[in-house]
Parts: C-alpha cells; sequence; structure tokens
C-alpha cells in the first residue's frame, strides 16, 4: 500500500472540521456510537438531530461514490459470521466504552479528556491484537 | 435551518472518512497489523482530526450557546471505569476484525454490499442489546457518559 501524508491529514481536517461544525451549530459531540445508539434506543432523545447527521452521513458516502469512487473501493474478504461478529462487538463495545473512533479518536482526544485518551490506547491496542492474531494465527482471512 | 446544517455537518464528516481511507477496511486492516505490511498513514487522520478539533473547540465554547440549541451538551465525567475500559477492548477486537467502526460502516451503506449490510445490522443489534440490558443507560443518552455541562 502506498504511503500518502495528505490524504490522511486533509481527511483528518475534514473530519475536525464537521465535527467542530456540529458542536458549533447543536452543541453537540460527534460521536457516531453515541449518536446511532441514542437513535435506535428509540425513546424520546431528540431524535430528529441524531436522524440528521446519520443521514447526513449515508448522503456524505453517495456524494464519495459520486465524486471519488476509489474511496469507496474495497472487498471485504472476511466470512458473514466473522462480520458479524464484528458488529455486534463493535455495537457492544462502542455503546459500553461510551465512544468509538469519533467520539473519544476526535472529538474525547481534541478535548484533552483523559477518559478519551484511555479508551483510544485500549482500543488502538485491542485493535492492533485483533488484526494481528487474524494475520499471524489464521492466515490473513477469517 | 438547525436540522440542515446538522445535515451538513454528517456529509462534511462522510467526506473526511472517504478522503482520509478510513472507508477502506483493508486500509484500516493494514494500519492496525503492525506486523504485516504496515501502513501507518491512518495515524495522521486522527492526529489531523483531534488537532483541528483541539485549535476550534475552545473558541466555540467561549460563545454563551450552540447557534441553534439551548446548550452545549459535553461529557463530563472523568473517572477510569471497568466499562470504559472492557468496552474499549471489546470495541477495539471488532474493529480490528474486519476493519469497520460505526462511521465509516454507514457511509459504506451506499455500496450495496451484503458485508456492510451484515456489519450494520449486528452493530445497530449489539448496541440496542446492550442499552436494553444496562440499565445504566436509561436516564443517560450518550454512552454514561455524563452529560451537560455549560448551559
Amino acid at each position: 500500500m502506498e504511503f500518502t501524508l495528505i490524504k490522511p491529514l486533509f481527511g483528518g481536517f475534514l473530519l475536525g472540521l464537521a465535527a467542530l461544525s456540529l458542536l458549533f451549530f447543536n452543541g453537540r459531540v460527534a460521536g457516531v456510537s453515541g449518536i446511532l445508539g441514542g437513535f435506535l434506543s428509540f425513546k424520546k432523545r431528540d431524535t430528529l438531530w441524531r436522524f440528521a447527521f446519520l443521514a447526513g452521513l449515508v448522503a456524505g458516502g453517495v456524494l464519495l461514490l459520486a465524486t471519488v469512487p476509489e474511496t469507496l473501493n474495497f472487498t471485504l474478504t472476511s466470512s458473514p459470521p466473522a462480520v458479524m461478529l464484528a458488529g455486534l462487538l463493535v455495537g457492544i463495545g462502542s455503546r459500553m466504552g461510551s465512544g468509538c473512533t469519533s467520539g473519544h479518536g476526535i472529538c474525547g482526544i481534541g478535548r484533552l479528556s483523559k477518559r478519551s485518551m484511555v479508551a483510544a490506547a485500549i482500543f488502538l491496542s485491542s485493535g492492533i491484537a485483533s488484526a494481528v492474531t487474524i494475520d499471524l494465527v489464521f492466515g490473513g482471512v477469517i | 435551518m438547525s436540522l440542515l446544517m446538522i445535515f451538513l455537518s454528517g456529509v462534511l464528516f462522510a467526506l473526511g472518512l472517504g478522503i482520509s481511507g478510513m472507508t477502506q477496511p483493508e486500509k484500516v486492516v493494514s494500519f492496525l497489523n503492525v506486523v504485516g505490511e504496515w501502513d501507518s498513514s491512518l495515524i495522521f487522520v486522527m492526529l489531523g482530526a483531534s488537532m483541528t478539533y483541539l485549535t476550534g473547540y475552545v473558541f466555540i465554547l467561549k460563545r454563551s450557546k450552540p447557534a441553534f440549541a439551548q446548550s452545549f451538551i459535553l461529557p463530563t465525567r472523568r473517572d477510569i471505569d471497568p466499562p470504559l475500559i472492557y468496552g474499549s477492548l471489546l470495541f477495539g477486537l471488532g474493529w480490528g476484525l474486519v476493519g469497520f467502526c460505526p462511521g465509516p460502516a454507514l457511509v459504506a451503506l451506499v455500496t450495496g454490499y451484503d458485508s456492510v449490510l451484515i456489519f450494520l445490522l449486528a452493530m445497530g443489534f449489539g448496541m440496542y442489546a446492550f442499552e436494553v440490558i444496562d440499565s445504566r443507560f436509561k436516564g443517560d443518552p450518550d454512552g454514561g457518559a455524563g452529560l451537560i455541562i455549560k448551559s
């Protein structure tokens, strides 16, 4: 894989800007798992703004596919049970841990929150453990 | 107007995820697989994003309230509790397994791939199930972070 610095940095800048924009207009943290989890709980938790942000993410996907389709050019080689397990772990883990890569990794670290720094250090470590195990023990794909 | 700006924030967030490479799960896995052909570039995504946020949020919080809402609602908890640790641990295991986290998976919905749908359904189920089981979250929407400061 080629190493390019500009795209990750610029993409990261856009992510930060988008998170700032949500804070500026709506006063909320741009944590996707928190926004989605609150939306899925179907209680009266200001569902409308959550839906607007999530719809924006999906619409952004449409825009990406139309303008820079290579950003969504991938093949998931994992088996359906592995994908299902991954989804479950991500869903349960992000709610139990109060956040995911966006809420902890961008907004939390950006606010210099100790909880988020601990969370990010843990999920980066267990993410590495998971990816390395699959490569070394299972030969790359399960 | 308020909802439109929130929607556009979501669109911009998705563009950031796409351009940074986060919407390609193979790239994410090769970033996490440090013993393989390591792709270190994704370090700069988190760096660029959190530094941008760090620079801007101080100025935004100087305002008395958000442009279209009554108050800023931010996590207030400071303690490192077991759910934070074990939850993040589980989250990382799932993330490294196929290379998807919640945001990129939602953005990738447009591909229509079965695997993306399976991931999203399992993730949504996991979130919902956890919420039902853990009564701690019943009065506390955003993941038990203990919200609301600055009103």
